[in-house]
């Protein structure tokens, strides 16, 4: 969709973006201090309190040693993938946030195509990990790389089938519109979230979510005890930073597009004076957000990671078949109220 | 601003494509083929067609590149010269005079279209005014193409497992 804006709209385009791209770099800093965190608390350690009050500037600490770290490039790398791999993983992972709507009218651009453009950003992501691993030039990150493009190949697929019950009962694609659909109440105490009409799509969503994100109990592309760290083994400093971001970036934007499609986005008790109220949506959406990357950090500490042909299994025989059969028995409800 | 684009896009896709030729290892010219297919993307979304732009990258850039990309890994394919790979010689002289015709054919195709005069409307290139289009107008191909798939998932099945 090709828009003519005027100066002032572009002004605020511009402000918009640097205040979800900013706003995006700080929370990713602290989401990974959050991680550490929730961890440490299951594993009943107090987890970083040494930097600063209860380890608050321990994000700051790590960025400032990501950044003086010494940057090694291994003998044999492919050095113009090597360099160029962090940067495919990362930009991917940041541009799902242009579609993304934070309120009513905080988001860059609400497309007519939103939700496949982001599913669009989510396949090229996946480049990254891949080339990563394959210029490497090591065993371990090479068979991460090989793992990895398989996974997202497979979970791809049930990712995507389950959100079309969504659309074909909110039958668009924009975000925004998506958003809109779910306003209201049934018998004015229900909120009219997805959830309530698609539980199936919602788990078959959580589940590809997880696997795409490549976290536990998915995370075989990174699994220590067999590859090291898996595709970024080879990786040190600020380019290894890239990765690391990447993925909880990833995450985010599972989390944001769980929330959008099936808890309502930013809808939310409206109450209190107009500027409350301009306020109240992102603080749902953020809320909601926020809950979403809780249960993502809480299975990471509780679930053990599971055998790979185990995965693979789930995944074809378990997780497809059930993304279709959800299709089928929406089509026909919707067809028939 | 969007004749920049075009020719930014356009220049992209042309080196990308020309890159795909010259280069001798394999991934480089796979991933130089994906990087023409993104900026032909771009060209889609200048024409505003924004679900076949997004289309493009999910199925061509996201999908079968990666499934190239992952065999030319698996099988540790490298460089032309280090595989002995010997070039046939003569499929040249074929190929680039039947490219120049199919350039030439394209190109006296454009220059005598005249696009209409009233402008289009803007809901062409929409998601509901595809699928309408594909499930009446072009229902036989749409179904035709579907059975093709269909043909090609058990030939590789049958390729696959050969003692099923």
């Amino acid at each position: 969709m090709i828009e003519y804006v005027t100066r002032q709209e572009f002004l605020i385009l511009i402000a918009k973006m640097i205040a979800i791209f900013g706003g995006l770099m700080g929370a990713l800093a602290y989401i990974t201090l959050l991680e550490r965190k929730l961890m440490a608390w299951v594993q009943m350690r107090p987890g970083p309190n040494r930097v600063g009050p209860f380890g608050l500037l321990q994000p700051i600490a790590d960025g400032m040693k990501f950044m003086f770290k010494e940057d090694i490039i291994p003998n044999g790398a492919d050095v113009a993938i090597y360099v160029m791999a962090p940067a495919l993983s990362l930009i991917p992972a940041c541009m799902s946030f242009a579609v993304i709507p934070f309120g009513p009218s905080l988001q860059i651009t609400d497309l007519n195509v939103g939700l496949l453009f982001v599913f669009a950003a989510t396949s090229i992501s996946i480049y990254g990990i891949v080339l990563g691993g394959w210029a490497s030039n090591s065993k371990y990150s090479l068979m991460s790389g090989l793992r990895a493009s398989a996974q997202m190949i497979s979970y791809e697929l049930s990712l995507t089938l389950s959100v079309v019950g969504v659309l074909m009962i909110a039958s668009t694609l924009s975000l925004q519109e998506i958003v809109t659909s779910q306003q209201g109440t049934w018998f004015g105490l229900v909120p009219r979230w997805n959830i309530f009409l698609q539980p199936v799509g919602f788990i078959i969503f959580l589940i590809s979510a997880i696997a795409e994100t490549n976290r536990l109990p998915f995370d075989l592309a990174e699994a220590e005890q067999e590859l090291v760290a898996g595709w970024h083994t080879e990786y040190s400093s600020m380019k290894f930073a890239m990765f690391f971001l990447a993925e909880y970036a990833n995450m985010v934007t599972a989390s944001a597009i769980a929330t959008i499609l099936f808890f309502g986005g930013w809808g939310g008790p409206m109450f209190g004076p107009p500027v409350l109220q301009m306020v109240l949506p992102t603080v749902w959406f953020l809320m909601k957000v926020f809950g979403f990357i809780l249960i993502f950090m809480i299975l990471r500490a509780t679930l053990p990671r599971i055998r790979y042909d185990q995965l693979m299994a789930f995944g074809w025989k378990f997780l497809l078949p059930l993304a279709l059969a959800n299709i089928v028995v929406t089509s026909l409800l919707v067809a028939l109220l | 601003m969007i004749e920049a684009l075009f020719f930014l896009f356009a220049a992209v896709a042309l080196g990308a494509a020309i890159n795909v030729l010259i280069q001798q290892h394999v991934l480089y010219s796979a991933l130089s083929l994906i990087v023409m297919l993104a900026a032909v993307s771009g060209l889609f979304v200048l024409l505003e067609a924004d679900l076949l732009a997004v289309i493009q990258i999910m199925v061509y850039t996201g999908a079968i590149m990666v499934l190239f990309v992952f065999v030319i890994m698996l099988l540790n394919v490298t460089t032309e010269e280090e595989q002995g790979v010997d070039r046939l010689r003569w499929p040249k002289f074929i190929g680039i005079p039947a490219g120049l015709f199919l350039l030439a054919m394209i190109s006296s195709a454009v220059w005598r279209f005249r696009p209409a005069i009233e402008d289009t409307p803007s809901t062409v290139g929409t998601p509901a005014a595809i699928g309408a289009s594909l499930f009446t107008d072009y229902l036989l191909g749409f179904e035709a193409t579907s059975v093709l798939i269909l043909i090609a998932i058990i030939g590789a099945l049958v390729l696959a497992k050969r003692d099923l």
